[in-house]
């Protein structure tokens, strides 16, 4: 069975070459520009108003181009963004300890596994510290200490304290900054807000993104709407798994539709699986929630020694307790980067070491902590995070350690983008964690909100007046014939779900996919699994559109329908991702490949084989995807095996 | 434990709603309230019926979507917590539970448990935020803020956008949804150009959407998941008095 074919490498990139510090200055210098008088005649769409989506919107907003924003929550406000708990990482050195813009480039690149692009990296940590200024000046409260100056932390995997943070709600703060940005120019007129809509297609017109099909989510009504350049802000697909910390709705149907029209869908199989998750307590759970990475901070990672050890963790003596994080690497020990920490979890659990039901957790002990700062230090540090335990386990982290489990969390793969942010379908440009850039093979804490609010305020706003200022833009209506196809094609899609009227719900199937994906797209992958996999797919597929029942009509508010929508686009993404996994025989950041580890079980990346970015094209439904590769050039950060010991 | 619920049905705005008894078995206390709604819905669906809509997405009290009156109480029984985030062990098997949507002028109902609170958005259009575009930032060092301020900027910002506190207020008003925005910005020096303006312009947007006059009955801080305080109102009405008497409006 021929799982993909390979075409051409990807030429250009369009990431300029010289010195890499004056790189963005340069190509923003050589970026043709539009004229202020000019803008307000030019029309962006951009769909998701979360980090990337909402600043965007709005800078673009600002700078006097007509916006129009969509998103399928009931305000802006409420994209997934908002749920980021830890902090916001940025070079500015504040604590002088070492921090530079280069140790942030040299942090990200290292911590991704050296599957990222470094010119992108590099503008990243050097727009890092604008974005701090921006949010600022927006009124983000972020924590201050006692001499009015803001606060620091080191967080997961860093060695410096560049983390910016608001309580454990950075993601919330960041957020109603961007979107308060973004209700100040709804009410100035350049936004058009469109809440309840959905993207359920994309309108290419002579090659060119030019429009989006969507749907009202009240009213069911089906429509297009039209714009010069389309930005897809639509965030990342953790949902394949079913259980991940994202959001119910999140989903990967924007990006998927745009792949199918002809973007490349880069990396799909590195996925993050963070490791400080609550444990999922029985069938019935609906997701999975995150315990801030920051608490690894103060937090000690143990399990006992012993195998199935029945006892209290209260009356397990220390000597009997193996903090394995910091036995194995004692460096970085808790600290240790997010893959890292996921997988030693999951090897002290399957050797039988877990704890709680099902042998599936470790725990996370504050004792020392608490001896160490005592208990009204770590309530101010952690307060709201005990509190948030307590709530879903009935269990108090001050009495009892926490327990955790790695849970899927944020998706380093999406659509390929250029140093532009633009995808392969001209007009079409990605941000944020719809994008695979930046990231590499891995994420590191505090990295999503920087590089969201990177793509939103200060990048893509630079890099999509090149576009518009060269382009000519023939105004297009309902009435062409891509748009009536387009749209055609979404209405056919929504009666053939409502007609199937079989016997097993939309959840159903969710979940027996992401199980699916669990087991052997997870945190370690071999070849015989993913092969296996994607045989148990393609049946599930199969069978979801010949027995799945969607009640309901399409007029009129139809949450199944819309779940049925997004589970249809996840049975074909899964399956790519784990064909890009099992293309990928090497071991990398988040993707571990049983078959390549060092003698001590640590990942064995495979840099000459696999120096790449796997960028997919979509080549029809029953024809293997094609392979295109972005060779990866290091030439200022040493290709290294990472080393946390 | 097994429940009897008497939850809202209404297929549409313009239509009469009424409240219908469903019976829902095995639940675990394990379970948060929208998964045992789950679980009704999957039973809904597979006998023929139409499942309850109802809002919800993060499911970890954050994104403030979900909002449902459950035994008359905006969010359930449960303090400082919000409805996604109640878990099953706080109910008895036995037990009957009435569940209903927001009830409030300015927020009609969508569907079933479903309701726009577009309102809240037309508030912070009108001034809830800080004028300043993009790139025009000074260093984030420039203007200290002393702890105590950024602290309580913090805490009124919490603010989720739930609504819970209009639909427990009697008079149907977003006095305190409006209030926590006047406070969080109106606490850091970035907020002070436009403080007066902020107020008048945000509660004038608060009554033309529809929202009643707060009357101090406190119950929206009561039932706050975020447990805004009731203070965060009593510095919106000096901050409004102030305006009002010293503005050219």
């Amino acid at each position: 069975m021929t799982l993909f074919t390979e075409g051409a490498p990807i030429a250009d990139t369009k990431a300029p070459d010289g010195p890499i510090e004056t790189r963005w200055d340069r190509h923003r210098f050589e970026s043709k520009l539009v004229n202020p008088a000019n803008r307000r005649k030019r029309t962006i769409i951009v769909v998701g108003t979360g980090l990337a989506g909402g600043a965007a919107a709005a800078t673009l907003g600002e700078a006097g181009y007509h916006v129009k924003s969509y998103c399928y929550q009931d305000s802006p406000r409420r994209a997934h963004s908002i749920a980021a708990q830890g902090g916001i990482n940025a070079a500015k050195n504040y604590r002088n300890d070492g921090d530079s813009i280069q140790r942030l480039f040299y942090d990200t690149v290292k911590g991704g596994d050296f599957r990222s692009r470094e010119s992108n990296v590099y503008r990243l940590a050097q727009v890092s510290v604008e974005i701090i200024d921006q949010c600022v000046a927006q009124g983000v409260p972020f924590a201050r200490e006692y001499g009015g100056l803001l606060d620091n932390r080191s967080f997961g995997g860093a060695q410096v304290s560049r983390t910016f943070y608001a309580r454990g709600q950075t993601g919330q703060q960041l957020l109603l900054g961007a979107y308060q940005a973004l209700e100040r120019q709804v009410a100035a007129g350049t936004v058009e807000m469109h809440a309840r809509h959905e993207m359920l297609d994309l309108i290419v017109v002579d090659g060119k993104a030019r429009g989006i099909v969507v749907r009202d989510l009240v009213t069911g009504e089906i429509t297009t709407d039209f714009a010069d350049a389309v930005v897809l802000a639509s965030g990342g697909y953790g949902n394949v798994f079913f259980l991940s910390t994202n959001a119910k709705g999140c989903n990967v149907t924007a990006t998927w539709r745009a792949h199918r029209k002809g973007a490349l869908f880069a990396n799909p199989c590195f996925t993050q699986i963070h490791p400080t998750c609550i444990p999922q307590s029985g069938e019935h759970q609906s997701k999975l929630t995150l315990m801030s990475e920051s608490l690894r901070n103060d937090g000690r990672v143990w399990v006992p020694k012993q195998k199935g050890d029945p006892r209290k963790p209260g009356d397990i003596p220390e000597d009997e307790r193996d903090y394995y994080l910091e036995r194995i690497y004692p460096s970085f020990g808790n600290l240790v980067p997010r893959d890292i920490a996921s997988r030693a979890a999951k090897n002290v659990c399957d050797e039988g070491r877990g704890v709680g039901p099902g042998g599936l957790g470790v725990y996370l002990d504050f004792a020392d902590a608490v001896e160490r700062l005592g208990q009204a230090a770590v309530a101010a540090k952690y307060g709201n995070l005990f509190e948030m335990y307590e709530r879903i386990t009935g269990e108090d982290p001050n009495e009892v350690p926490m327990r955790i489990y790695p849970a899927v969390h944020y998706t380093m793969g999406g659509l390929w983008v250029d140093y532009d942010l633009q995808s392969t379908i001209p007009g079409l440009f990605v941000t944020g964690e719809a994008n695979f850039s930046d990231h590499g093979a891995n994420r590191l804490g505090a990295s999503a909100l920087m590089q969201g609010l990177a793509d939103g305020y200060f990048v893509l706003p630079n890099t999509i007046s090149d576009y518009l200022a060269t382009g000519t833009f023939e105004p297009v209506g309902a009435d062409h014939p891509a748009a009536v196809e387009a749209r055609y094609a979404v209405e056919r899609r929504v009666a053939r779900l409502l007609n199937i009227d079989g016997d097993r719900t939309v959840d159903s199937f969710h979940r027996e996919l992401g199980r699916i994906m669990w087991d052997y797209c997870g945190m370690e992958r071999t070849d015989e699994g993913l092969r296996k996999a994607i045989e148990l797919i393609r049946g599930l597929r199969d069978e979801f559109w010949r027995r799945v029942k969607v009640p309901g009509s399409a007029g009129d508010l139809n949450q199944a329908l819309e779940k049925a929508g997004r589970v249809a686009d996840f049975f074909e993404l899964a399956e790519l991702m784990c064909v890009d996994a099992l293309h990928r025989t090497e071991s990398c950041g988040g993707h571990f490949r049983a078959e390549s580890q060092t003698p001590e079980g640590e990942a064995l990346r495979d840099d000459e084989d696999f120096g790449y970015v796997a960028a997919w094209e979509w080549a029809g439904k029953d024809t293997p995807p094609v392979l295109h590769k972005e060779e990866l050039n290091f030439e200022y950060v040493h290709l290294s095996q990472r080393s946390y010991k | 434990m097994n429940l009897t619920l008497r939850i809202w049905r209404q297929p549409g705005p313009e239509d009469k709603g009424r409240m219908v008894k469903y019976r829902v078995e095995d639940v675990s206390p394990d379970m948060s309230f929208l998964e045992m709604l789950d679980m009704l819905n999957e039973t809904l669906t597979l006998d023929g019926d139409e499942p309850i809509a109802f809002d919800h997405d993060c499911r970890e009290g954050i994104c403030g979507m979900c909002s449902l009156m459950i035994n008359g109480s905006a969010h359930g029984p449960e303090r400082a917590t919000t409805t996604c985030q109640l878990h099953m062990r706080h109910f008895d098997d036995g037990d009957t539970i009435d569940i209903e949507p927001w009830r409030a002028r300015a927020f009609p109902v969508v569907k079933d448990l479903v309701v726009d609170r577009s309102a809240f958005d037309k508030i912070i259009q009108a001034g809830g935020y800080i004028s300043a575009s993009t790139g025009t930032a000074p260093d984030a060092h420039a203007a200290p803020v002393p702890k105590a301020d950024a602290d309580a900027a913090f805490e009124a910002a919490t603010c989720i956008g739930c609504g819970a506190c209009v639909a427990a207020c009697p008079n149907g008003s977003a006095m305190l949804f409006t209030a926590a925005k006047v406070t969080h910005l109106g606490l850091l020096p970035q907020g002070q150009p436009e403080r007066r303006e902020r107020v008048l312009n945000m509660v004038e947007a608060h009554d033309d959407a529809g929202f009643g006059g707060c009357t101090n009955t406190g119950e929206c801080t009561a039932v706050c998941p975020k447990g805004i305080p009731l203070t965060a109102i009593g510095q919106l009405n000096r901050d409004f008095l102030k305006a009002s008497t010293t503005s050219s409006r």
